[in-house]
């Protein structure tokens, strides 16, 4: 399902991820090795607490890394400024909008900030990606909506169509499927499966969805205590990693069926 | 995002209503001139000299000053409330009123604790301003210094209100020493006064008030952006500390210079926004803005209409007015619209 010749997207080289203070650097996770080529959509699972999170933060360039470099299209992310690493990476957060007033269509524009002029006027291919966007993540029919109307799922798709929006090669979404019901964690997950497929971007997103990640990603990024392993779902069934992912005193992971089940 | 025609047609109906309200506030006052020889006046025409004096010398630059007032504090206001994110924030967060209430305190109630004789001597209109405007500017440098330092935009608002309430204290023990006539003094410059400003003085204010008006327009994108919050802004690739900075400026230049001539005028950065919101219904600053203008340019000279008791000798303290006339607009527009629109 893999093309190992296409072009890679985002590349980490013995990248070690942590927090320093002034007296000392708590290590969260090292040796991290990923390559996520183009078009891929690409599940990031872990346990809480694991450094799911920071591995974001770093890639984002929130903050930095301890050691080691990425790479986004063949570039050290530190040698972008912000304007341009804002052309090539999009995010959805967890957090809340500021402004719940704004209507769908002007939160969705907003995405093209880094494109419009010093007023923020929009362009004639500025609207052209916005409807595009809408269209892709099928809410055009809410852009006139205010963004307090809209219902958990339906704002999720807005911010993904947002993200779409700033046409950007890489987009990461940070745990894009709390908050939504069973429906709606499939249905933004199979979203994000079919937008990886149709624009040929790569989509990397945290969660704790491991029974629908296996299922739809092409690649999983695992974070276990040891080390970071990432590879196609069922590959990394078979080398039994899931195993390892929690303690193993509640709930055990099922091959046959790859999902977890509660201990009897 | 693109200005439909309701928007241009509400634009219209404000900006005529602005013209009406200025000619309204100029044909009012404690003396009673016939319309049509305001006009007069107006064109140069008149040979009545009192009369050009009244209009002239004092009602021009105080309906001037009242546009400028509301307008600045208004669009101070909004800048505020959005870095801010808060809906209760408005031009003085920043600890500006209180920096200069210090520095007028301790000119007109400070001489006798520290100058005696001597210092009294200097109180005059200008020594006010300038006390005022060197009060908020060090308060406000002391923000700007700090905003630079934190990550956190909520920190720069706790740190203004601690500023406020260092300087409040401060206040407080002067006017324990001080003598009534001084006290007085004080209390009078905290009531507020669009009137007593010259021609000259009028031009200072309208410079300083350009620089802040061009820096707001400059922020119009930021704010924008910011409406998202700071973390996605920051992914859209906009430099927060830099647009933080030139929104603080913007403010200060605007709500500063304001201050130090008018003296603190209350409810109007905090009200117009909100009002503005209400009849617009939207959060795009580019729309926000030149309406908060001419709302608050509105709304101020009403004001100030109102402040004269038009026909009387008496004048009443705008700052009363502004509380009086506005608070009652908003818990209308809020109760009709039933929702806060921020």
């Amino acid at each position: 399902m893999v093309n190992k010749n296409q072009h890679i997207v985002l590349r980490t080289e013995n990248l070690s991820i942590g927090y320093t203070s002034k007296k000392s650097e708590t290590e969260v996770a090292s040796n991290i090795n990923i390559e996520l080529h183009q078009g891929e959509l690409v599940g990031l699972i872990g346990a809480n607490g694991i450094g799911k999170s920071t591995l974001l933060r770093t890639l984002t360039k929130v903050q930095t890394a301890l050691n080691g470099t990425i790479f986004i299209n063949n570039k050290d992310i530190i040698k972008y400024a912000s304007l341009d690493l804002a052309k090539a990476m999009s995010l959805v957060l967890t957090e809340q909008i500021s402004s719940k007033n704004l209507s769908v269509l002007e939160l969705v524009a907003l995405g093209r900030q880094p494109y419009t002029n010093w007023v923020g006027n929009l362009s004639e291919q500025d609207m052209t990606a916005v409807i595009k966007a809408l269209n892709q993540t099928n809410i055009e029919g809410l852009k006139e909506k205010k963004c307090f109307e809209l219902s958990d799922g339906q704002l999720q798709k807005v911010m993904i169509a947002r993200a779409l929006a700033q046409d950007t090669d890489l987009i990461i979404l940070d745990e894009p499927t709390t908050h939504l019901d069973m429906y709606h964690k499939a249905y933004i997950l199979k979203l994000l499966q079919k937008l990886a497929k149709e624009t040929n971007k790569t989509i990397l997103f945290s969660s704790h969805e491991i029974d629908l990640a296996i299922q739809l990603c092409d690649k999983l990024v695992v974070m276990t205590k040891d080390n970071v392993i990432s590879d196609e779902p069922c590959n990394l069934i078979s080398k039994g990693i899931f195993e390892t992912l929690f303690p193993k005193d509640l709930i055990a992971f099922d091959k046959d069926t790859g999902s977890f089940r509660v201990r009897k | 995002m693109n200005t439909p025609n309701t928007y241009k047609l509400s634009f219209l109906a404000l900006s005529t209503l602005l013209i009406v309200c200025f000619f309204i506030n100029i044909s009012l006052g404690s003396v009673s001139i016939p319309n049509s020889d305001i006009l007069e006046t107006l064109l140069g025409t008149t040979q009545n000299v009192s009369w050009r004096y009244i209009i002239i010398d004092y009602r021009l630059p105080k309906a001037f000053t009242a546009i400028i007032v509301g307008s600045g504090l208004g669009i101070s206001g909004l800048m505020m409330q959005t870095l801010f994110r808060n809906p209760l924030a408005g031009p003085f967060v920043l600890g500006i009123t209180s920096g200069a209430s210090l520095g007028v305190a301790l000119v007109t109630m400070g001489a006798s604790l520290f100058g005696g004789v001597m210092a009294a001597v200097f109180i005059s209109k200008w020594s006010i301003v300038i006390a005022a405007t060197l009060g908020s500017f060090l308060v406000l440098l002391a923000v700007l210094i700090v905003s630079t330092k934190v990550r956190d935009t909520m920190a720069i608002l706790i740190i203004g209100l601690m500023f406020a309430s260092i300087s409040a204290a401060v206040v407080n023990v002067l006017s324990y020493f001080s003598s009534a006539e001084e006290l007085q003094q004080y209390i009078f410059w905290g009531f507020g006064s669009l009137g007593n400003l010259s021609w000259n003085e009028l031009l200072v204010l309208f410079t300083l008030y350009t620089f802040g008006i061009m820096f707001s327009i400059v922020s119009i994108k930021a704010l924008n952006t910011l409406l998202l919050g700071e973390n996605y802004a920051k992914s859209l690739g906009l430099n927060i500390k830099q647009s933080r900075l030139t929104i603080i400026i913007a403010t200060s230049l605007l709500a500063g210079t304001i201050t130090a001539f008018t003296g603190p005028i209350a409810f109007i950065g905090l009200a117009i926004p909100h009002m503005t919101r209400q009849v617009f219904n939207t959060s795009n600053h580019k729309i926000l803005l030149p309406a908060v203008l001419i709302i608050g340019a509105i709304v101020m000279l009403i004001c100030d209409s109102i402040a004269q008791l038009p026909n009387s000798d008496f004048t009443l303290p705008i700052n009363a007015i502004t509380s009086l006339v506005g608070a009652p607009v908003v818990i209308w527009l809020l109760i009709r619209k039933r929702k806060m629109i921020f």
